[in-house]
């Protein structure tokens, strides 16, 4: 059976009330907007779980479910500065937001995929992220234990993929994408070029194809710059 | 005569190793990058998955691939190369990080930091400085040294939430450069014409004074 996909909305069709969802992207640099802006236009289906780091803008990517309140709860290492929908939606409560180390957010994440129970790390002992939390000391240093993160569905943006789904990222959009393609149990790629098998050199490849279940090409490959900073 | 945030900066640059792998914070610490000599030979990591991290672009070079972490476009000097978050944060929990410059809220006298949430106001998140501060080899606070109202930052106990707790190395203020050590705070360098009685008052903890106190420049 083949892993790509005509169009964002087939491959986001059975994507059920209440999913929990993983989605790339370091603000809206990397991050799978087409794929969210078909999921953000199906009638009928919300209340998502989602695991992303990204803001968002109005009108782009996640935000676009923000504005249609598709979103009942978020976790996340940084909320704003983003869309008016997302911070709007936190502060009356409308969503459920869990703060997290962006460290152990993405270790969560690995570990979700990679089928580790959970590890200690560090990152905030001392601090309200150990509220709760078992803790160890390891080496004098005091540990907690944190459990992995693993979601119904991934959406992933990537560069490139070959018809096997193995991927590969440009520069700075790669950051969460790699980890939580293999997280879920649907991972759902768009990427702007999808190439003949044996297009792409093993040693290359930056996600492997077991860990893609659908593929589709962009159908708007606009990237807008969130914040433009140059120098004279 | 008060430091600028730019002289903050310029004194920080000089705090680095040579050959130093860097992760600078937003506000003050991102100046830092202008006073980096080539000689230093500093690489400055992103947390969002860079090392090597250049200037802004000129424009016509912005790519929307190529962020930092405050999401601003930015450019990657040769030699440089990219990785997702996972391999970031091995690099900074893992040790890796010689030094991370950050700004901060308060900093208590046996180095706790706060730097990342007001209680009341809209939560930002903690991003990648929880991990930074347990991950990096010295932490380094680049800040004013009192708040809008004059508050003192250097307190006894944080009164914010932590970001880490014992973390902090070096402050680095307008005022004066103070080292963290066990016994306690060390006043070390005072900001050219600054009195050490201007900054004892408005330190919210005790401070002994380096016999050999000099002049941060």
């Amino acid at each position: 059976m083949s892993k790509t996909f005509d169009s964002s909305a087939s491959a986001v069709a059975d994507i059920h009330d209440g999913a929990s969802i993983l989605i790339g992207g370091f603000g809206i640099c990397g991050m799978a907007h087409n794929l969210c802006s078909a999921l953000s236009k199906r009638e009928n289906v919300g209340n998502f779980h989602l695991i992303s780091n990204a803001g968002g803008m109005d009108n782009y990517g996640v935000g676009l479910l923000f504005e249609k309140k598709k979103v009942s709860s978020i976790i996340a290492s940084r909320v704003g500065p983003a869309c008016k929908a997302y911070e709007d939606q936190v502060m009356q409560e409308e969503i459920k937001i869990e703060i997290c180390p962006q460290g152990t957010f993405s270790e969560r994440i690995r570990a979700g995929g990679s089928g580790i129970g959970g590890f200690f790390t560090p990152t905030g002992a001392g601090t309200v992220v150990a509220e709760n939390k078992e803790s160890r000391v390891i080496d004098g240093v005091e540990h907690i234990f944190e459990n992995p993160i693993k979601a119904d569905f991934s959406l992933i943006r990537a560069w490139k993929a070959d018809h096997n789904g193995n991927l590969l990222y440009r520069q700075s959009a790669r950051n969460f994408n790699p980890i939580m393609a293999t997280a879920s149990n649907t991972t759902i790629v768009e990427v702007e070029e999808i190439l003949p098998v044996g297009s792409l050199d093993p040693d290359e490849v930056h996600t492997p194809g077991i860990f893609v279940d659908r593929i589709v090409k962009v159908e708007d490959p606009t990237k807008p710059i969130e914040i433009l900073k140059i120098r004279k | 005569m008060s430091l600028t945030r730019e002289q903050i900066a310029e004194r920080a640059a000089s705090e680095l190793p040579n050959g130093g792998y860097v992760n600078l914070g937003l506000g003050i610490p991102t100046l830092v990058s202008n006073y980096l000599k080539d000689s230093q030979n500093i690489t400055i990591h992103s947390e969002n998955g860079i090392l090597n991290l250049g200037p802004s672009p000129l424009s016509g070079e912005e790519d929307p691939d190529l962020i930092n972490a405050s999401k601003e476009t930015v450019t990657i000097q040769k030699g440089g190369s990219f990785f997702d978050s996972s391999l970031s944060f091995s690099m900074v929990r893992g040790g890796h990080i010689d030094v991370t410059i950050l700004g901060a809220m308060e900093v208590a006298e046996n180095g706790d930091l706060a730097n990342w949430a007001v209680p009341g106001k809209m939560i930002s998140g903690m991003g990648g400085a929880m991990d930074l501060v347990v991950g990096a080899k010295k932490v380094i606070v680049t800040m004013e040294h009192v708040t809008k109202r004059g508050a003192p930052k250097i307190l006894k106990n944080c009164t914010l939430p932590l970001t880490g707790k014992s973390v902090v190395n070096l402050i680095l203020t307008d005022l004066a450069l103070i080292t963290v050590e066990k016994e306690g705070l060390v006043l070390r360098e005072l900001a050219p014409g600054v009195d050490k009685n201007e900054v004892i008052e408005k330190t919210g903890a005790t401070l002994t004074i380096d016999s050999n106190i000099k002049e941060m420049f």
